[in-house]
């Protein structure tokens, strides 16, 4: 099966370098354009692959980039922006990415730069991150050695710098406006869209946002072909897309799967299964802002459409696992937490609702509780819903609390009826 | 127009507009905290959430933030669907869970519009009930105090201290629900607008200190409609008063005039009203024989001396036009002389003359604000018209709505205009004396001595027509490459604006600057005015020039008092050392038979008085004044003096019938400037039975035992007999007539908010009319260019530039014990090089030698003042050691003075020196 995403990944020793990367075909998508493959070329093989954004949304990637204002009328600056910021909880996927296979994302920014005619391309990068950023380091100066970067990449006239920015961190700076903001040394808020970055983004100009994973697609599809491309996946989505698991498995971890693998599969096979002792109760299948699915749902491929059909969202494809001895209210609790402490504070639901929420789960912990605050639980959830919150954050943060109010009524009640936390902790 | 239902009302709206402003400017109420009509939508705050419908046939309809969603044609909306309602309930509720509910004891309470919301949106019991998240309060200076704990996030501070203002000393910072506004660490807050985050804010976080110093509820305060009287800007106030003694000053709206905002100086300058300082009775004689007179000796001794003939009168440009006019009718035309310095009375001279032409247009602070190509010459127009340095501020914002338009954003989507305009700003170029606080929106400064600037200008007219004098200098290459943007800018802006003024000291600039206007009338083909605002430094300057004959100069009237032709002078709200060097007023003085002083405070020329007369402040008198436009506007009196002091006009009138309206009416017929001004009279045509405009609120409390401390009975109101306003709560309702209307008040709507129901449309006029009426009439074709003179050359080393400062300038609002801790005292600004060669450092002293005087003064170390120039600011009251373009010298002297330069409001100190 071909893992074009982490052929070349192997922990156990540093990435390639530029020699080996290119000796094991890196760089060669580069060469192809440079043969004679124009922007609206490019875009439209993009098009073509059905490739989908891997920060989140799933939105179509050529369909995105189809946005930016083209041609001699547009403005000259215009932008990519790697979104590697990725402190959505439970997902390490572009961390793998960045830290076992630099030159992927270097040569997928420069497909994509190029396709968008942009004059500049930024890495947002977490700023924990910081074997990413110093392997990204050696391997954007190793390119630019090499004459993939720089002034006329490779005799074509295009020109491209890539500026690594380490992020001072914050979950919302993950959220492409505010990241926006961030660079530009602002205050971290999202912006209002429309107008969107493709026509109004870093310092005013068109620019596109992707996610890491979705840039180290590129490079694929350009080399290989659509069709090549088309046929990695089992299910309807195409390509192949890093997942992970993290919770009481054998053996946590990421691997690169086809779209269409069955997230038991992916549990019971690549994670090893649960622990001993452990049950499957519950799993966040894309990380900490989506709605919880259950053991029923375990013969579900893992596609776009699949997941969003039972009512999830398979996001960042990084499941996080509920077992049956950890107190799914402890668990969502925590992640009211870390969403009422990331909220930006720019819109009233989140920054006021969050904190309020997340005080219930610490008395409903601590014995406090009363059936009014699951009232005013369920209230929020409304409250904080899509179109009624500035950006996702908020409704993402719903996204956990609706399912476990749906899926874990009892264990709510419990905690009022037994006064605090009936699950002892281990 | 497009057509939109709203609750199954079909509206025509503004298509443009968002559904926020549509469906206030209809008079619905919908709540909202973060937009404001002059900043427009963020999205912020959620509070404004209506139900839109797909169309007819959609039943469900989705949630969306009217202020972020365009009225577009069709659109149907509910405000009373009740999804929209439980979120709006859910929106106020979230914002009070930390809220302290400390109404009771909150300066905003009673007029919050918090307060207001919170009950519209349907929020009464608190299901809240764990721990509240609490702030830390700052101390941000004399003028605005912090609640942080009342804080609901609504970014608007930020948005207009910051954004709209320019200011950078004041922060969101922290996030989530720790989220907090202020600066970072205590102190004052550097902006010259701080003041309105009082009434930005929508609850009580940022309050007027002063106000918290003696504070009544808004509906105890006795109020009328007022002009601010700290500049020549004429913005509109509510001044409110209790126990006798000024408590605030609020901005009152005018659609062409100040808007929503107010300067700090006019915001917190009024203390000098309640100083004790005030000359409470009249007094006689001189010197230890000075004894107080009674009001009827007061009369009676003035009289005598007004009746004795050969009396002059000295006016006066902080004085009302009632009370010059009822001095220039006591003494005759003749006899009647500008209170201002000769260099100045020249100046406005100047401004007279333009008034009259129809290539130049005097523009409002609304239509300020709709040029997009700006050439300041010689103004520092942040100290001596505030408002217009604001408006400035949005003239270079005008790109950033051309971008938006170009890119299909709306200018009312406030933070995606920003963000696509970035730092990209209209043109606005800088040419004065020193660097000001402008210069972050300047495309390019140039920092000159006002001869300098006049060659500049005078080449800038030129290469706009070359019908205009040829420049008296060539210019160097890199020179003329500027004026060449400038003109090219100015010819290609869609509105573009002169401002000047009489705050460069200069005749020669002043003239110079016309021409550039007039040339640049002739190179944009000539049938459109071009916008000059001609900005001069006090409330009523203007008005005074139209009254003065040309000729009748201070210097003329000192003259003939040292000759000994002048039996006596009456000099009104003057005092004359700050108009003229010392030893000339000390030798006219000495001429003179008698000299009276007309005066609130007093000062050197009262101290030397014969007689001195107790007048009373704007606040104690209805008067008209003359803004720098030709504005005339009435201010109405708020409350009555209750000690020996009289409006002016009142104690100079022949006979006692003489009214407000007679001497305004006498005046029409007799001055030619003055022509319509009776327009402006509030009339009492609408009252019914003779009934008058009360001044009280329907809530006014107390009044019953406001004086039983000193008498159980109740004590008649005092009456009104001058206006069509009373000393009371009865009366006609003054909210239909905007001449009367102190302040706005509807139903649900407690707060300043409530003017959008007094507007056309939100942020528009007046419905009933702006109140005012511009006097000049522009139909004399221009007299030709201004021939360039050359400069009467003096020796010395330095060119001197006079400097002007918001903060001592200004006479009165320098009295205000609030605004004493911003003063400076006078002193000199040296470039860091020419400080080096003398050998000072910021606040040794220097002597400044000029042809007739030699003064002391602390040294200021600016970078950017011109090698080989000074920059003199000499404080209100004293005469400076020269005059604009004057040669001075330089030379260390002993000892060192205390200035505060940290006050000062300019953009180049040089760190070592504050
Ligand atoms: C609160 C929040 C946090 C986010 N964090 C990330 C992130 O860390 N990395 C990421 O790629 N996308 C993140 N996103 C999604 C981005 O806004 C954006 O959709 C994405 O970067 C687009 O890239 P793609 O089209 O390649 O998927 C976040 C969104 C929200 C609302
Ligand atoms: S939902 Fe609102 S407060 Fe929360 S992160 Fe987004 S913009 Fe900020
Ligand atoms: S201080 Fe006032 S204006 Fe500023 S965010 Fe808070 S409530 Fe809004
Ligand atoms: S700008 Fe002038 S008129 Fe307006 S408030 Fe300030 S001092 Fe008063
Ligand atoms: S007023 Fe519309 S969101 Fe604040």
């Amino acid at each position: 099966m071909d893992k074009p995403l982490t052929k070349n990944i192997d922990m156990s020793r540093p990435p390639l370098e530029i020699a080996q990367y290119q000796a094991a075909g890196g760089y060669e998508s580069i060469r192809k354009i440079a043969a004679g493959l124009a922007p609206a070329d490019v875009l439209q093989q993009v098009k073509d692959s059905g490739l989908k954004g891997r920060g989140g949304a799933g939105f179509p990637t050529g369909l995105k980039w189809s946005f930016v204002p083209m041609g001699d009328n547009a403005p000259r600056e215009k932008y990519l922006v790697v979104n590697a910021d990725e402190m959505e909880p439970g997902t390490f996927k572009d961390r793998l990415l960045m830290e076992g296979d630099p030159h992927l994302l270097i040569e997928g920014m420069i497909i994509a730069a190029y396709t968008i005619q942009a004059s500049k391309a930024y890495i947002f990068l977490r700023g924990e991150y910081i074997r990413a950023e110093h392997a990204l380091k050696k391997a954007i100066a190793e390119a630019r050695a090499e004459g993939l970067l720089g002034s006329n990449i490779l005799n074509t006239g295009y020109s491209l710098e890539i500026v690594l920015h380490t992020s001072a961190g914050r979950y919302i700076c993950g959220e492409e406006t505010a990241l926006l903001n961030a660079l530009e040394g602002k205050r971290a808020n999202p912006r209002a869209k429309p107008p969107f970055p493709q026509v109004s983004g870093l310092w005013g100009k068109p620019t596109i946002v992707n996610n890491v994973e979705t840039l180290c697609n590129l490079p694929g599809i350009i080399s290989h072909g659509v069709t090549w491309y088309q046929g990695l996946g089992k299910g309807v989505d195409h390509g192949t897309k890093l997942f992970g698991v993290s919770g009481r498995v054998r053996s946590p971890g990421c691997w690169e799967l086809p779209f269409g693998t069955t997230i038991r599969e992916v549990i019971e096979e690549h994670a090893g299964g649960m622990q001993d002792g452990y049950q499957l109760k519950a799993f966040l299948p894309g990380g900490g802002s989506t709605d919880f699915l259950l053991p029923e749902h375990l013969d579900l491929a893992l596609d776009y459409d699949v997941i969003g059909k039972a009512g999830s969202r398979l996001a960042t494809g990084t499941m996080i696992l509920l077992d049956d001895r950890t107190c799914p209210v402890g668990m969502v609790g925590n992640l009211m937490r870390f969403f009422s402490h990331e909220s930006c504070g720019f819109c009233t639901p989140c920054r006021d609702g969050l904190p309020w929420i997340e005080q219930i789960f610490v008395d409903l912990e601590e014995g406090r509780g009363s059936e009014k605050d699951i009232g005013i639980l369920e209230d929020h959830l409304g409250y904080l819903g899509p179109g009624r919150t500035f950006c996702a954050l908020a409704p993402g943060a719903m996204a956990p609390l609706g399912s476990a109010l749906r899926h874990f009524r009892q264990e709510f009640e419990d905690h009022l009826s037994s006064k605090g936390c009936p699950y002892t902790r281990h | 127009m497009a057509k939109i239902v709203i609750d199954g009302v079909t509206y025509e709206v503004n298509g443009d507009n968002n559904l926020l402003q549509e469906c206030l400017s209809k008079g619905l109420d919908l709540p909202y905290f973060c937009w404001h009509p002059c900043m427009g939508s963020v999205g912020a705050c959620r509070q404004c959430a209506v139900k839109q419908y797909r169309d007819a046939d959609d039943q469900k309809g989705t949630l969306v933030m009217a202020c972020m969603t365009k009225a577009n044609d069709g659109s149907i909306i509910s405000i009373e669907d009740e999804e929209a309602k439980k979120f709006r309930a859910n929106v106020i509720e979230s914002l009070m869970i930390s809220h302290p509910h400390d109404c009771p004891v909150c300066e905003e309470g009673g007029e919050c519009h918090l307060q207001d919301m919170t009950l519209m949106s349907g929020h009464n019991y608190r299901r809240y009930d764990r721990k509240k998240v609490t702030h830390r309060n700052q101390y941000l200076g004399p003028f605005v105090g912090h609640e942080m704990n009342r804080c609901i996030t609504c970014y608007r501070c930020v948005r207009f201290y910051d954004d709209y203002a320019g200011g950078t000393d004041l922060a969101a910072q922290a996030s989530h629900h720790h989220t907090y506004f202020g600066r970072q660490s205590d102190g004052f807050l550097e902006s010259e607008f701080s003041g309105n985050l009082v009434e930005m804010c929508p609850t009580g976080v940022f309050t007027d200190a002063t106000f918290s110093a003696h504070y009544s509820r808004k509906w105890d305060l006795q109020t009328a409609p007022s002009v601010c009287v700290g500049c020549a800007v004429g913005c509109n106030t509510t001044p409110g008063e209790r126990y006798g003694e000024l408590r605030r000053i609020v901005n009152r709206y005018h659609g062409d005039v100040n808007g929503y905002f107010l300067c700090d100086r006019g915001r917190f300058g009024y203390g000098f009203v309640n100083s004790a300082e005030r000359l409470a009775e009249s007094q006689q004689g001189k010197g230890t024989g000075r004894r107080t007179v009674s009001e009827d000796e007061a009369v009676l001794e003035l009289n005598r001396i007004l009746d004795g003939g050969q009396v002059i009168g000295i006016g006066s440009p902080r004085a009302s036009v009632e009370a010059n006019l009822a001095l220039l009718q006591r003494v005759g035309g003749d006899n009647f002389y500008a209170g201002v310095s000769d260099a100045e009375f020249a100046q406005l001279q100047i401004l007279k003359q333009l008034s009259g032409e129809s290539a130049l247009h005097a523009p409002s602070v609304r239509e300020i604000e709709e040029c997009d190509a700006v050439l300041v010459l010689g103004e520092d127009v942040t100290n001596t018209a505030p408002r217009i340095a604001l408006a400035l501020r949005q003239s270079a914002r005008n790109r950033a709505d051309e971008l938006a338009a170009a890119a299909g954003i709306p200018s009312w989507q406030d933070a995606a205009v920003r963000e696509l305009a970035q730092r990209e700003l209209s043109p606005v170029y800088l040419l004065s004396g020193y660097a000001t606080r402008l210069d972050d929106i300047a495309r390019a400064t140039v920092v000159d001595s006002a001869p300098g600037l006049t060659q500049l200008a005078q080449a800038l007219a030129r290469t706009l027509d070359s019908a205009a004098p040829t420049p008296a200098a060539t210019l160097q290459e890199e020179q003329k490459q500027l004026l060449g943007s400038i003109a090219d800018d100015l010819k290609g802006a869609r509105r573009p604006l002169i401002v000047c003024g009489t705050g460069s000291g200069s005749e020669a600039l002043l003239k110079a600057a016309a021409n550039v206007a007039r040339a640049l009338a002739t190179a944009r083909g000539g049938d459109q005015a071009v916008d000059f605002c001609c900005v001069v430094p006090e409330v009523n300057s203007v008005g005074l020039v139209l009254m003065a004959g040309e000729t009748q100069s201070l210097g003329l009237a000192l003259k003939k008092m040292q000759a000994g032709d002048v039996q006596a002078a009456v000099v009104l709200e003057n005092d004359l050392f700050g108009r003229a060097p010392q030893s000339q007023v000390e030798a006219a003085l000495a001429g003179v038979g008698q000299l009276v002083a007309i005066d609130q405070l007093p000062t050197r020329t009262t101290e030397l008085a014969d007689l001195v007369i107790a007048g009373t402040s704007f606040a104690e008198q209805q008067g008209t004044y003359i803004n720098y436009e030709g504005r005339a506007q009435t201010s109405m009196q708020v409350f009555m003096n209750n000690q020996a002091a009289r409006p002016a006009w009142k104690w100079l009138r022949k006979e006692s019938e003489t009214t407000l309206a007679g001497l305004l009416q006498t005046a029409e017929t007799t001055l030619e400037g003055l022509a319509g001004i009776t327009a402006i009279l509030p009339v009492s045509a609408a009252a019914v039975a003779g009934m008058k405009y009360p001044r009280q609120s329907h809530r006014y409390s107390g009044r019953t035992a406001i004086q039983a401390a000193a008498n159980v009975h109740e004590g008649k109101q005092p009456e009104d007999r001058d206006s069509i306003m009373a000393f009371s709560m009865e009366g006609m309702s003054s909210q239909r007539d905007t001449a009367v209307l102190p302040n706005t008040w509807a139903p649900r709507w407690n707060s300043n908010q409530s003017v959008s129901k007094f507007l056309d449309e939100v942020g528009g006029h007046l419905r009933q009319g702006n109140p005012g009426r511009l006097l000049f009439t522009r139909n004399g074709s221009s007299a030709g260019y201004f021939e360039p003179e050359s400069a009467a050359v003096t020796t010395g080393d330095f060119t001197l530039i006079p400097a002007y400062q918001l903060y001592g300038s200004d006479e009165l609002s320098a009295r205000a014990e609030v605004v004493n801790e911003r003063l400076t005292g006078a002193y000199v600004a040296l470039a860091p090089h020419d400080a080096q060669q003398l050998g000072v450092a910021a606040n040794d002293l220097v002597t400044v030698s000029a042809d007739q005087e030699a003064l002391d003064y602390p040294v200021c170390i600016r970078r950017s003042v011109k090698p080989g120039t000074i920059v003199a600011f000499t404080p209100a009251g004293q005469f400076p050691v020269a005059g604009a373009g004057d040669q001075v010298s330089l030379s260390k002297a002993q000892g060192s003075g205390q200035a505060r330069f940290g006050n000062l409001i300019v953009s180049d100190l040089q760190q070592e020196g504050i």
